[in-house]
């Protein structure tokens, strides 16, 4: 294992074209590349990749990028891209297709803010766009969980358990063009851990089927309950990828989310990605101050672990979620997901701050004025705007 | 033979492409040039690609399908997409059966055009085949860019006012190895082009012009004549493109007046009796091509024509 400062798209792309070479034995990899701010650095990295087999065709749009890798894994193979802001906007249409046609294509996410206006900073108003797409969701808080997700997402995606695809999401330039000390797995790990891709459903000559065509409303049921219960079965696929992770690489990764000192909370503060980094220092110097307060990192945002998430709130009284995106007229997108599933929690005190949208540096100091904002709360109000661009 | 999706590896191989029982309409285009693909691919099935259209209609609903070939519906833009995809790891795979797009003018002059121009322009190994009914069928009959100047869909409803795109020259901008026009009436003609471009590498486009007795409100027992005077008329010319360069007519017009044409498509009705406009565009389009032909004539090395 190489220890090397690298950059979040870096890591990212090279981790991509290791899994899609450790394919090399069965039916080889493809990508479709399309450049945007701030991901392109990792399509020029994987078309300077010399893959054994493999391809990353250079195409004319986000939309056809997408088209690309479902023709690929329509194929049997390996199949990923990395998008960004518009370039998800764009490519939405083909990103539902690739979950109905139950294709394990891996797709990172530099989240970028939506334009217009244009802006390049960090939002994940562009992964979250297509939440109700049949696709995991998990959100990266540094390189190294980056990069460990990447090769979770490849096995628990071409699980024959789950066939579905799944979005790895990083910060727009606080992760991806930024450098950190990373593990970058060597190519041998890789192809351990990564069973070769199997697409059981491929188009095949021996056996010719017509995929993606005409159903009527009783298939079209079955189909859905059929991704819902792939949906469910995530979190124990999941748990054995990071099993059989732990053995080969020496590591253990951040599974569905990762709570740091809630047993004792009274208050509980959720955010993803470098937020979640910023909120831990908060937490620990808060901890020195013998305040009752803990945190979750919300990693994994489809399937949404309700269960998992309320047991790691525990007894807290208060939870505030933090929101790097905005649904206009609604609020931040991950306290949705979380005031739906605290409804069975009618105790708690829930309240939503929208913060750092734009990507405005989110710092200890605005971090540590929310939670001062949560403890004087006696009850909730509407999501709270934090404006902090100066 | 078998007629379901599920295929069987016995019959696999004896089964036609295009499935009786399939949905198509009388008269339809679609259902004799998708059984002389198969008939010029001589048993070998390809991988089919086919957008939103009527095309993946004619398969019929899950589980059965019309096509005995492996097929993947595409949404609607994305066609040559998928089937770089495809043919990219076929490719890889050292698997030879050829992918074959199959759409409607819609997914090829409109909504799918850049996607199109893209895989032209990285001559991907694929034959493009566009069965051109000149309107949106499936959706009922609304304009394409496709639809020739006059004829009147449910979007023009006084006739459309502009000219059918030039797809042809558009495709030809892209240097692809392979361009040619195909017609339902010259079966011998079809059947050459189609073992032409199986047997010619990289991107290769193919424009059949394709009846419709619903939306071009004729009978089903015409279409096959209809596209036979539309060639003898000039209006659908025959010919073919080497490296979007070298030119070559494969039938001149033998005179037949338009209005015969039109005379037997109520889609005409607001031209009927003045066809000057479409006489004009034939007379502009053979101005064109014969222009092409002679300063750039295909050659020898281009093969039987």
């Amino acid at each position: 294992m190489a220890r090397e400062l690298v950059t979040g798209n870096h890591a990212a792309g090279h981790t991509l074209a290791l899994a899609g070479e450790a394919n090399s034995a069965a039916r080889g990899c493809c990508a479709g590349a399309y450049p945007i701010t701030p991901q392109t650095e990792i399509i020029e990295y994987l078309r300077r990749f010399d893959f054994t087999k493999g391809r990353v065709v250079p195409v004319e749009s986000e939309h056809s990028a997408m088209g690309v890798c479902i023709g690929a894994s329509l194929a049997g193979a390996r199949s990923f891209t990395a998008s960004s802001s518009n370039g998800i906007a764009y490519m939405v249409e083909n990103i539902f297709a690739a979950g109905f046609y139950r294709l394990p294509i891996v797709m990172i996410a530099v989240n970028r803010t939506l334009g217009p206006p244009w802006n390049i900073w960090v939002d994940q108003g562009d992964s979250l766009m297509v939440r109700d797409a049949p696709w995991l969701q998990f959100y990266c808080d540094s390189h190294q969980d980056l990069v460990d997700t990447i090769l979770l997402s490849f096995r628990v995606a071409e699980d024959s358990r789950i066939m579905l695809p799944t979005i790895v999401a990083m910060d727009g330039f606080v992760t991806s063009h930024t450098q950190m000390v990373v593990d970058l797995p060597e190519q041998e790990q890789v192809s351990a851990f990564l069973p070769v891709c199997n697409v059981g459903h491929r188009l095949q000559h021996e056996r010719p089927t017509t995929i993606g065509g005409l159903t009527w409303p009783r298939e079209t049921e079955h189909h859905r309950i059929e991704i819902q219960k792939s949906m469910e079965r995530v979190p124990e696929v999941l748990t054995e990828a990071i099993d059989t992770f732990e053995k080969i690489f020496g590591r253990r990764p951040a599974g569905v989310l990762a709570a740091t000192q809630t047993e004792d909370a009274d208050t509980v503060i959720i955010a993803c990605n470098t937020i979640a980094r910023t909120l831990g220092n908060v937490v620990k110097a808060r901890r020195k101050n013998n305040e009752r307060i803990g945190m979750v990192r919300a990693k994994m945002f489809r399937p949404f672990p309700r269960a998992e998430l309320i047991s790691a709130i525990g007894s807290a009284k208060r939870v505030g979620v933090l929101d790097r995106n905005h649904s206009p007229g609604s609020g931040g997108i991950f306290w949705q997901e979380i005031a739906a599933t605290l409804r069975q929690c009618p105790d708690v005190l829930l309240q939503n701050y929208l913060v750092g949208l734009g990507g405005g540096d989110v710092t200890p100091e605005i971090i540590d004025s929310i939670i001062d904002d949560l403890n004087g709360r006696t009850e909730s109000v509407e999501p709270i705007w934090k404006e902090i661009a100066a | 033979m078998t007629t379901t999706a599920q295929g069987n590896q016995e019959t696999a191989y004896c089964d036609y492409l295009l499935r009786p029982g399939n949905t198509n309409c009388a008269g339809c285009g679609m259902s004799i040039a998708l059984q002389w693909v198969d008939q010029a691919l001589e048993g070998e099935k390809p991988t089919l690609v086919i957008p939103a259209c009527c095309g993946i209609v004619t398969a019929g609903a899950f589980p059965t399908s019309a096509y005995g070939a492996p097929t993947a519906a595409a949404t609607f833009a994305s066609s040559p997409a998928l089937a770089t995809g495809i043919s990219t790891i076929a490719a890889l795979n050292e698997e030879t059966q050829p992918v074959i797009c199959w759409a409607g003018d819609g997914g090829t002059y409109d909504i799918g055009l850049a996607t199109i121009s893209a895989a032209a322009e990285r001559n991907e190994n694929m034959i493009y085949i566009c069965y051109d009914n000149e309107i949106y069928g499936n959706t009922g009959g609304q304009r394409s860019s496709a639809t020739p100047a006059g004829v009147v869909t449910s979007t023009t409803t006084s006739g459309k006012g502009e000219r059918k795109k030039d797809i042809m020259a558009i495709m030809a901008g892209h240097h692809i190895p392979y361009a040619a026009t195909l017609s339902v009436a010259h079966r011998d003609d079809f059947i050459r082009k189609i073992k032409r471009a199986r047997a010619t590498k990289g991107f290769r486009f193919l424009l059949i012009l394709s009846p419709c007795p619903t939306g071009w409100k004729s009978e089903p027992e015409d279409s096959t004549e209809l596209i036979s005077m539309a060639v003898r008329s000039g209006l659908f010319p025959l010919y073919e493109i080497f490296d979007g360069v070298r030119y070559c007519i494969n039938k001149r017009p033998d005179g037949l007046a338009i209005d015969e044409y039109i005379n037997r498509q109520r889609r005409y009705r607001a031209v009927a009796g003045d066809p000057t406009s479409l006489q004009a565009f034939i007379k502009d389009q053979w101005h064109h091509l014969e222009g092409m032909v002679k300063a750039f004539p295909a050659t020898d090395e281009d093969g039987d024509r």
